[in-house]
């Protein structure tokens, strides 16, 4: 995935696997059925209305809390095509690479960024536009190394393919 | 001339260079895969995919179910028997079953399996716990664990380091878990994000390996990629009675190592210390600590279900009795420690009290069973995580803290210290 483009969900400080994909949940192994819980303890109403292709955007520390790849991939599964964020916790971060979700860092996007907005995302350059106000912010790109886990999509193409 | 950290060293001498630097991405030698109950499964799934399923060595694996564990469900069980049978197909020599098994992180290092200068990644957060042995020991998920497995290494972007230069004695009641949160209240549940922790100084001799486990054990909750401690007697001690007979290797940091922050700890001024929901850094002593009622107390855990930590609530519990309406539950972290509690009497002094002691599992510590949380409920819990709903309902409560303050709740019903018992 080249580019990403949807409404944005967004939420504060140190969301945590837990509030992500409560443990409750970590015996199911369907995917789908595992992400029809994504984001409940924090905002029940997520779920029923993410869309194909939404975006969120967080403050710091996202992700922080277990190793559990459960956590990346409901949000995968939900539709989400995109998570920018101040910052992220470093498991979430390998996590997301790994299994091919798509994240950025950016404090000003952070910032700006209101819940409701319209936002695309250019991968290569790592450019984000707020479409809705019709602001850019400039994230992150990812080092060579890891954009080359990203488009063989995953860790474990890119070791098939090595 | 290098200027490593612990850590830097351990993954320059894994990754087969004389020097890495911090930012640097390399490829490290693993020495131990470990997974969970929770990973596992998804690791093993994972493994299908590539072009071979074989593990890269049988021996450098270890799969401990400990969750959920013995079963609380169906789909638990399920789990639990794709891990087993993956285990008996790859003849997986370091694969615990219930009966041996205990929470990971307490019984990987107590079975002689961590080992200084070793490089470990486990598909749990708490795998920083083998830090306190001088190992560089990280948690990743389930693909890098699956990665693992099938190739013997994983990628890493060399971290910086924080160092905490440790002094001073602590007073009686105050223990590890007192240290980690009074750090992680002063930097923060993000003040270690991407970097080591490295714990140095005088002041460690004062600090018991059961101590160190817990302190390591917590990095992840300041961010931190791992935490370590230098090896000193204590550790080798131990290493003699846990891991006879195993060679390893003591790594150094340089003196000229560089670190992006130093602070000191002086142990002596420590006290009694408590995480309050629903945050790891939202910390408080005793000194604006008002009445808390309470529900449940747990004592186990990853981070304090070791033996030091149950001789001390039985310490306290002794000869006193649970308050009326409270929970306390008691939960040996392994196989091992529950027989010596045993031997001790110190399961015989915790029945007395009121509480009730559960064969080892993670169980309430994430949720699971054996003492989830109703609506509103308030727990003192000897574990790591606070967060919403971490423990049972959204609306529920947990304050983390030592196993003498978990103790001491019990018997008062409310949060509070050793010192309120007279103690
Ligand atoms: S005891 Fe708790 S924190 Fe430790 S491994 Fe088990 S669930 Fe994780």
């Amino acid at each position: 995935m080249k580019a990403a483009k949807g409404t944005v969900f967004k939420y504060g400080d140190n969301v945590d696997t837990d509030v992500i994909i409560p443990a409750r949940y970590l015996a199911i192994s369907d995917a789908k059925e595992l992400a029809s819980h994504c984001m409940e303890d924090i905002d029940k109403d997520f779920v029923s209305n993410v869309k194909e292709g939404d975006i969120i955007v967080a403050d710091k520390n996202f992700g922080c809390g277990s190793s559990r790849e459960h956590a990346p991939l409901v949000i995968k599964t939900a539709g989400v095509s995109c998570v920018i964020a101040k910052s992220f916790a470093r498991i979430f971060y390998r996590n997301a690479i790994n299994i091919g979700l798509p994240i950025i860092e950016c404090v000003e996007a952070a910032e700006n960024i209101k819940a409701g907005d319209t936002v695309s995302i250019d991968f290569d350059s790592g450019v984000i536009t707020d479409e809705t106000t019709g602001k850019t912010f400039q994230g992150q790109a990812f080092p060579e190394f890891m954009q080359k886990i990203i488009d063989s999509e995953g860790l474990i193409n890119y070791i098939n393919n090595k | 001339m290098s200027k490593m950290t612990m850590s830097q060293k351990i993954l320059a001498s894994h990754a087969g260079l004389s020097e890495v630097c911090a930012g640097q991405l390399i490829e490290a030698d693993l020495d131990l895969v470990l997974g969970n109950d929770i990973t596992s499964p998804v690791a093993i799934r994972e493994m299908t995919k590539f072009k071979s399923d074989a593990v890269f060595d049988k021996d450098k694996i270890a799969l401990v179910p400990d969750h959920f564990v013995p079963n609380k469900d169906i789909k638990s069980a399920e789990n639990c028997k794709c891990v087993r049978e993956f285990a008996k197909k790859n003849n997986i020599t370091n694969y615990f079953e219930v009966g041996q098994m205990g929470i990971e992180h307490a019984l990987l290092p107590e079975s002689g399996l961590t080992l200084p200068g070793n490089v470990i990644i486990g598909a749990d957060s708490h795998t920083c716990t083998y830090g306190a042995l001088g190992a560089f020991s990280t948690g990743i998920g389930s693909t890098d664990m699956a990665a693992g497995m099938a190739t013997g290494k994983a990628w890493f972007k060399v971290p910086s380091a924080i160092k905490f230069n440790i002094v001073g004695k602590p007073s009686k009641w105050v223990s590890g878990k007192d240290v980690i949160l009074h750090i992680i209240g002063m930097i923060g549940v993000d003040g270690a994000l991407y970097k080591s922790m490295e714990f140095v100084g005088e002041g460690i001799k004062n600090l018991s390996m059961d101590d160190r486990f817990t302190i390591a054990n917590m990095a992840i909750e300041a961010g931190g990629k791992n935490g370590i401690f230098p090896v000193d007697e204590i550790a080798i001690e131990y290493l003699k009675e846990h891991a006879p007979g195993k060679e390893y290797k003591i790594f150094e940091a340089d003196e000229d190592a560089e670190y992006d922050e130093e602070y000191t700890i002086d142990l002596s001024t420590l006290k009694s210390t408590v995480a309050f929901p629903h945050l790891p850094e939202n910390t408080h002593t005793f000194d604006d600590i008002t009445d808390t009622k309470i529900d449940q107390v747990v004592i186990g855990s990853c981070t304090n279900g070791r033996l030091n930590d149950l001789r001390c609530a039985a310490e306290i519990l002794s000869g006193r009795h649970v308050a009326e309406g409270m929970r306390c539950i008691v939960i040996p972290g392994t196989q091992k420690i529950y027989l010596q509690a045993m031997q001790e009497g110190l399961l015989k002094t915790f029945i007395e009290a009121g509480a009730i002691v559960s064969t080892p599992t993670c169980g309430p510590c994430l949720g699971g069973y054996m003492g989830i949380l109703a609506s509103g409920e308030k727990c003192v819990s000897t574990t790591n995580r606070n967060f919403v709903g971490r423990m049972g309902a959204i609306d529920s409560e947990i304050y983390l803290a030592s196993p003498a303050v978990a103790a001491a709740s019990a018997v008062t019903g409310k949060i509070s210290e050793p010192a309120e018992l007279g103690l």
